[in-house]
């Protein structure tokens, strides 16, 4: 129905521009006085009548139609007074599953008949008088739009108006996802830490939240709770991924970088660059197939030829992939960073006779240095916020240990397996997982304040 | 004196010689990241083209015993096909393949050599060409996936018989019928037809491919507009005030903000709150919309700072309004670069896996989805749905899956590319 009506409306709106732009010609050609507008801007002042209006009481019909069936449908239930909440939206399911054929209860009562009816007819009112409505709204305001069309009205100022609030309001959507992201992220994990003491989570050495879910809700000991969540294990297992990733990257990262900046002709560096960028632009479960796939077991046999044990989901595969993920993220960062350094310095360098490796490492480095940290820095928060190399090949049990042979599992992880599937609300476990994740975005933004902080501040100004 | 000159010329070569082995050691590192790019592309491809045709096994199937006269069949309706009764029928037509096994225990392995649908194969055959079948006709069933991966050989078939799938009698009457020329390969087309499955050679990329293009289009819809407009106004329009700086700071936080907690915002807002369908991709097209505007936006702001004021300056010199001088003559010169930078985003938002498992996308999903409002899965999350999953048919699918992601990428880039080589005007 929804797209059938908004064509309609859409339909509406190209009509009412030819309607809007012909009173105007007709208006010049008639009165011989100029229109304050051209023509045309009269045509988009009443298709924007026609539209906007009619699209924003769609919207709100659509946003509290379920709500007025619900109360409407379930009324013989509710004047009973026997039901509970959790119940009547049961119950409303029913119906619903019921009137679409599915009947999965065999307690077909005579109520239910009654309001499976009523559900129907609701449904079919509604849609109806949606259609008329919004449609006879719309056709409403083209009207009083197409009469308001005189000399007086300077229909661009309107038009270039509504414009630019619908710019602004466009650029708002960023504020408001942070908002989103806020206040979604606040508000599960409030109601954690009014179950679970932030102590625990912060500093508890045990992470084991599948002992609390197979509880029943209602009866849990907060001893069980305290002990639960800990989240000290998941901080170490990140810690350790992202550091075995930064242990790949960094070295691999800057020495390419070097290359690419000081030695490489321009015909290599023209291929080679977008080639190391193809790394980025790999889907992160890419990566996360070719580490539980190739290189985990790689990593096994050569760890068990050594003698040494290796858990199948080992800390340092996930690690190791992780790392190539992260070269491009530093290479192109800190190859920009080399080549804005002065060519004057690297002259002065030489001209002391020194070679081109103690330019690079005793003057180029140290004056590039603000900009490479930045780049460590937004890799690592890279690395702690991946998601699906370590879902996919880091362990899932959480075990506080710093062996880069064993399974290690992270904040992420943790999160993905908590939330995956069907959840139940308001169980601390499922918070949980929104408290990890405020932890993680708070982590994150840091590090990139940070990382933003060092290059301000530090970075020397040549000029 | 001498010992000064020998003193130097060591104190040189031992600066040269660390030259030398810094430079190889750039080359190594460089080396070392090209090199892995060729290994993932190579182990990608080496494990997944065998995905694209599977094998069939030629029977043939006596119609003539299901029916007096095979011209009967031009006159029932596919209604009536359908209620044919045609199992034990079907599994007769196997049979004939070895006429000499007597026990049920070998038949029932030799069945176990086709997938379970061979009663549904033969069915579709019989509706597709009911005009004119004769008495006896030739079909090509398909092949299970144990019998499918030994043909290819992806599978081990010197292992002891009771650590494998396939017994050492399905692998007699497989080598017969190698021998006999009824095995053959053909093009995979029901792989990027149909649906999920739990039998591997059933399962496809078809629903999972549909479920990404809804979810790219509902990203298309949502963010390109709402990007363009919003950078056309922050470069354009915005006072320098406290909102504007606000707006723009969490433009640049939003996009250094990891995707799993995007995927925590869909739950906790959009599904919870709002009460949107879960595992739609409506759903997910909205959450990776929002994490795709700031490429977009900061792209589109670059490609409108870098047309020359003089365009804007014109404009206004002969009487444009500033909405004017921006809509008709600055957007449509940044217009590539915007479009450039949508592509990308559009590329980051396909290959996106991590908040589509929290909102629901990784339903097992049967039915190739009609509607954006339908449960799906996306092409991202579908590899990693089967790579956890223990058979092995599914280790030549995930990585074909992976293939056509990445090639839907790399057509996406280069497109990109295309755009900017093209349109983009040099000043």
């Amino acid at each position: 129905m929804g797209f059938i009506l908004i064509s309609l409306i859409i339909l509406i709106g190209i009509t009412s521009y030819f309607l809007g732009n012909l009173r105007a010609k007709n208006l010049r050609t008639s009165n011989k006085k100029n229109l304050k507008s051209l023509s045309h801007y009269y045509g988009y002042y009443v298709a924007l009548w026609a539209v906007v209006p009619a699209l924003l009481v769609l919207l709100m019909i659509t946003s509290f139609k379920s709500f007025f069936i619900e109360q409407y449908v379930l009324s013989d239930f509710i004047a009973l007074g026997s039901y509970t909440e959790t119940e009547l939206s049961l119950l409303f399911t029913q119906i619903e599953n019921t009137a679409m054929g599915i009947k999965l209860f065999d307690e077909n009562t005579i109520l239910i008949d009654g309001a499976v009816n009523k559900l129907n007819y609701i449904n079919k009112t509604i849609e109806n008088l949606t259609y008329v409505t919004v449609l006879g709204f719309s056709g409403l305001l083209v009207l009083y739009s197409v009469f308001n069309i005189n000399h007086k009205l300077n229909s661009r100022k309107i038009v270039e108006k509504f414009l630019l609030v619908l710019y602004f309001t466009c650029s708002l959507v960023a504020i408001m996802t942070t908002v989103g992201i806020i206040f979604s992220l606040l508000y599960e994990t409030l109601r954690f830490f009014s179950q679970v003491p932030i102590t625990d989570f912060l500093f508890g050495l045990n992470w084991s939240p599948q002992r609390v879910f197979v509880r029943e809700a209602g009866d849990l000991d907060t001893r069980d709770l305290a002990n639960a969540f800990g989240a000290v294990p998941l901080f170490a297992g990140t810690f350790l991924i992202a550091l075995i990733a930064m242990c790949v990257s960094v070295p691999v990262g800057l020495l390419t970088a070097i290359y690419m900046s000081e030695y490489a002709s321009p015909k290599v560096r023209d291929w080679a660059k977008p080639i190391i960028e193809i790394l980025a632009g790999i889907p992160t479960v890419v990566y996360g197939f070719f580490a539980a796939l190739t290189v985990a077991p790689l990593v096994r046999d050569i760890g068990q030829g050594a003698g040494l044990t290796v858990s199948s989901e080992s800390a340092l595969a996930a690690g190791f992939v992780m790392g190539i993920m992260i070269i491009p993220f530093i290479s192109s960062l800190s190859d920009d960073v080399i080549k804005s350094v002065p060519q004057s310095l690297r002259e002065g360098s030489y001209a002391m006779g020194a070679t081109k490796r103690e330019t690079i490492v005793k003057v180029l480095l140290p004056a590039a240095l603000p900009g490479i940290v930045g780049s460590f820095l937004l890799a690592v928060s890279r690395a702690i916020g991946e998601t699906m190399i370590v879902v996919m090949a880091a362990g899932l049990n959480a075990k506080l240990t710093a062996n880069p042979l064993d399974a290690a599992t992270t904040i992420t992880t943790q999160i993905v397996v908590i939330l995956i599937g069907d959840q139940e609300f308001d169980s601390p476990k499922t918070q949980s997982a929104f408290a990890l994740g405020l932890t993680l975005f708070v982590v994150t933004l840091a590090l990139n304040f940070i990382a933003l902080q060092v290059v301000k501040k530090y970075t020397e100004r040549y000029d | 004196m001498t010992d000064r000159i020998e003193q130097r010329i060591n104190s040189l070569n031992k600066r040269l010689n660390s030259e030398k082995r810094f430079r190889i050691y750039c080359i190594g590192a460089m080396s070392f990241a090209l090199a892995w790019v060729l290994i993932l592309f190579l182990n990608i491809f080496s494990s997944g083209y065998s995905a694209f045709y599977r094998t069939v096994i030629q029977v043939d199937v006596p119609f003539l015993n299901l029916i007096e006269d095979t011209t009967q069949f031009s006159e029932m309706s596919s209604e009536d096909i359908n209620n044919l009764s045609m199992y034990s029928f079907s599994k007769k037509a196997i049979y004939r393949l070895f006429p000499d096994i007597e026990e049920k225990k070998d038949k029932k392995m030799l069945i176990r050599l086709f997938s379970i649908e061979f009663e549904q194969e033969i069915r579709e055959f019989l509706k597709s060409n009911k005009s004119n079948i004769n008495e006896t006709e030739t079909i090509y069933l398909t092949a299970s996936d144990d019998v499918d991966q030994v043909n290819k050989g992806n599978y081990p078939r010197d292992l002891d018989e009771d650590k494998r799938r396939i017994k050492d009698i399905q692998l007699l009457f497989f080598d017969d019928l190698v021998d006999r020329g009824l095995v053959s390969y053909e093009f995979n087309l029901p792989f990027l037809m149909r649906g999920d499955s739990r039998e591997p050679e059933l399962a496809g990329v078809g629903g999972s491919m549909v479920g990404s293009l809804f979810t790219i289009l509902v990203v298309l819809i949502l963010s390109f507009p709402i990007g363009i407009f919003a950078a056309i106004y922050l470069e354009e329009f915005a006072p320098k005030n406290r909102v504007t700086d606000f707006i723009e700071i969490n433009i640049n936080n939003l996009a250094a903000v990891p995707s799993i907690v995007f995927g925590l915002l869909g739950l906790g807002i959009i599904l919870n709150t709002f009460g949107l369908p879960r595992s739609t991709p409506l759903v997910g097209g909205i959450v990776l919309s929002l994490m795709t505007l700031p490429t977009i936006i900061i792209a589109t702001r670059a490609s409108l700072r870098a047309v020359p004021p003089s365009i804007r300056e014109g404009a206004l010199a002969v009487g444009a309004t500033k909405m004017q001088a921006v809509m008709h003559h600055v957007v449509p010169v940044a217009m590539p670069g915007a479009l450039t930078g949508t592509i990308i985003g559009l590329a980051q938002a396909l290959g996106e896996t991590a908040p589509l498992l929290l909102i629901g996308m990784v339903a097992f999903v049967v039915d190739v989805p009609q509607t954006p409002l339908d449960a799906s899965a996306s092409l991202p999350v579908q590899v990693y749905l089967w790579s956890e999953s223990a058979e092995r048919g599914y280790v030549e699918k995930t990585s074909a899956t992976i293939m056509m992601l990445l090639g839907f990428l790399i057509l996406m880039n280069l497109a990109a590319v295309l755009i900017r080589r093209k349109f983009e005007t040099k000043w």
